[in-house]
C-alpha cells in the first residue's frame, strides 16, 4: 500500500551569540564536541561526529575502537550561511541508504550574533521501510483508511 | 523507541479500533465507545494509551473533552526527533558560544 501522509517537519530557531562562520565550524568540523554521544548507531562508546565538508560527503559516527556507522550524507555545502545534511536513520535508529530525510541548516547574521534554524523534515518516510510498520498498514484493519482520513483531515486544515 | 511505541499502542485490536473510529474527525469518549464492545471506562483507557503514543490529542469543548487523531502527531517519532534536537541543539549552543582559547588557533 502506498499511502503517505506528510508530517509536519521539526522546525527549531535559536540565536547564539557568535558569528555565522564559528556557528556554522561547530555545527560541522565541530559536530563531535556537541552530539548527544547516547544518540548512536555504533556498538563501540561514541568518539566522533564527522561531517565531511563537501556535497556528497559522509556524514558518520566513528566510535573508540575505529569503528564506523553512517548517519547519512551532506546534500548541500554553503559555508556560512547554509547546509543540508540526509539522515537516513530510521524510527528505530538504525541506518537505512533508502531512507532520505532532511535537515536542513540556516545560519543568518543576527547583530552580533546568529540566527541558526534547522528544519528536519520528510519524517513521515521513517515509517515507510521498518517490518512493523509495514504490518500495521497492510494487516487487518490496517492503517489504509486511517492514513486517507489523515491526509483528507491535513488537507482540509491546510 | 518512541515510533515503535506508537505502532506497539496499536496492535491491540480494541485500541485500534478505538483509533479508527477518529479517522473522520474528532469525538467526545462518549460517542467513541457508543458501538464498540467495551465499557467507557475501558475506552478511557485506551484513549490515554493512544495519547501517551502521540497518535492521539485532546482538547476541552465545553465540559466534554474531544479527542482526535493529531495531524501534526503522526508517529511519536516526531515527537521524539524534536526532543531530539532540543537536546542537541542546546549542547551546540553551549559549544558555541564556549570562551574560545585567546588566539584562536587553525585545528
Amino acid at each position: 500500500m502506498e499511502r503517505t501522509v506528510a508530517i509536519a517537519p521539526v522546525r527549531k530557531s535559536l540565536r547564539v551569540n557568535a558569528p555565522p562562520a564559528r556557528a556554522f565550524e561547530v555545527f560541522t568540523a565541530g559536530m563531535s564536541r556537541w552530539w548527544p554521544a547516547t544518540h548512536t548507531t555504533l556498538k563501540a562508546p561514541f568518539k566522533e561526529a564527522i561531517v565531511e565538508p563537501r556535497e556528497g560527503g559522509r556524514w558518520f559516527h566513528r566510535g573508540a575502537d575505529g569503528s564506523e556507522c553512517e548517519t547519512g550524507l551532506v546534500q548541500l555545502w554553503d559555508p556560512p550561511r547554509r547546509l543540508i545534511l540526509v539522515w537516513q536513520l530510521n524510527a528505530k535508529w538504525e541506518y537505512d541508504p533508502d531512507l532520505f530525510t532532511e535537515v536542513e541548516v540556516r545560519f543568518t547574521p543576527d547583530g552580533e550574533g546568529t540566527k541558526v534554524e534547522l528544519e528536519h523534515r520528510h519524517i513521515e518516510r521513517m515509517g515507510e521501510g521498518a517490518p512493523v510498520a509495514r504490518a500495521a498498514v497492510d494487516g487487518p484493519g490496517g492503517w489504509g483508511a486511517i492514513l486517507e482520513g489523515f491526509r483528507n483531515e491535513i488537507e482540509r486544515s491546510a | 523507541m518512541a515510533f515503535q511505541n506508537a505502532l506497539a499502542a496499536l496492535a491491540d485490536p480494541t485500541r485500534r479500533a478505538v483509533f479508527e473510529r477518529l479517522a473522520d474527525g474528532g469525538l467526545p469518549v462518549g460517542r467513541i465507545a457508543k458501538g464498540l464492545p467495551v465499557s467507557r471506562p475501558a475506552v478511557s483507557q485506551h484513549l490515554k494509551a493512544l495519547k501517551e503514543a502521540g497518535l492521539v490529542t485532546d482538547r476541552a469543548q465545553g465540559n466534554q473533552r474531544i479527542y482526535s487523531i493529531d495531524p501534526k502527531g503522526l508517529g511519536a517519532v516526531r515527537r521524539y526527533l524534536d526532543q531530539f534536537w532540543d537536546q542537541a541543539l542546546e549542547a551546540f549552543a553551549a559549544e558555541v558560544e564556549k570562551p574560545q582559547p585567546e588566539e584562536r588557533e587553525k585545528s
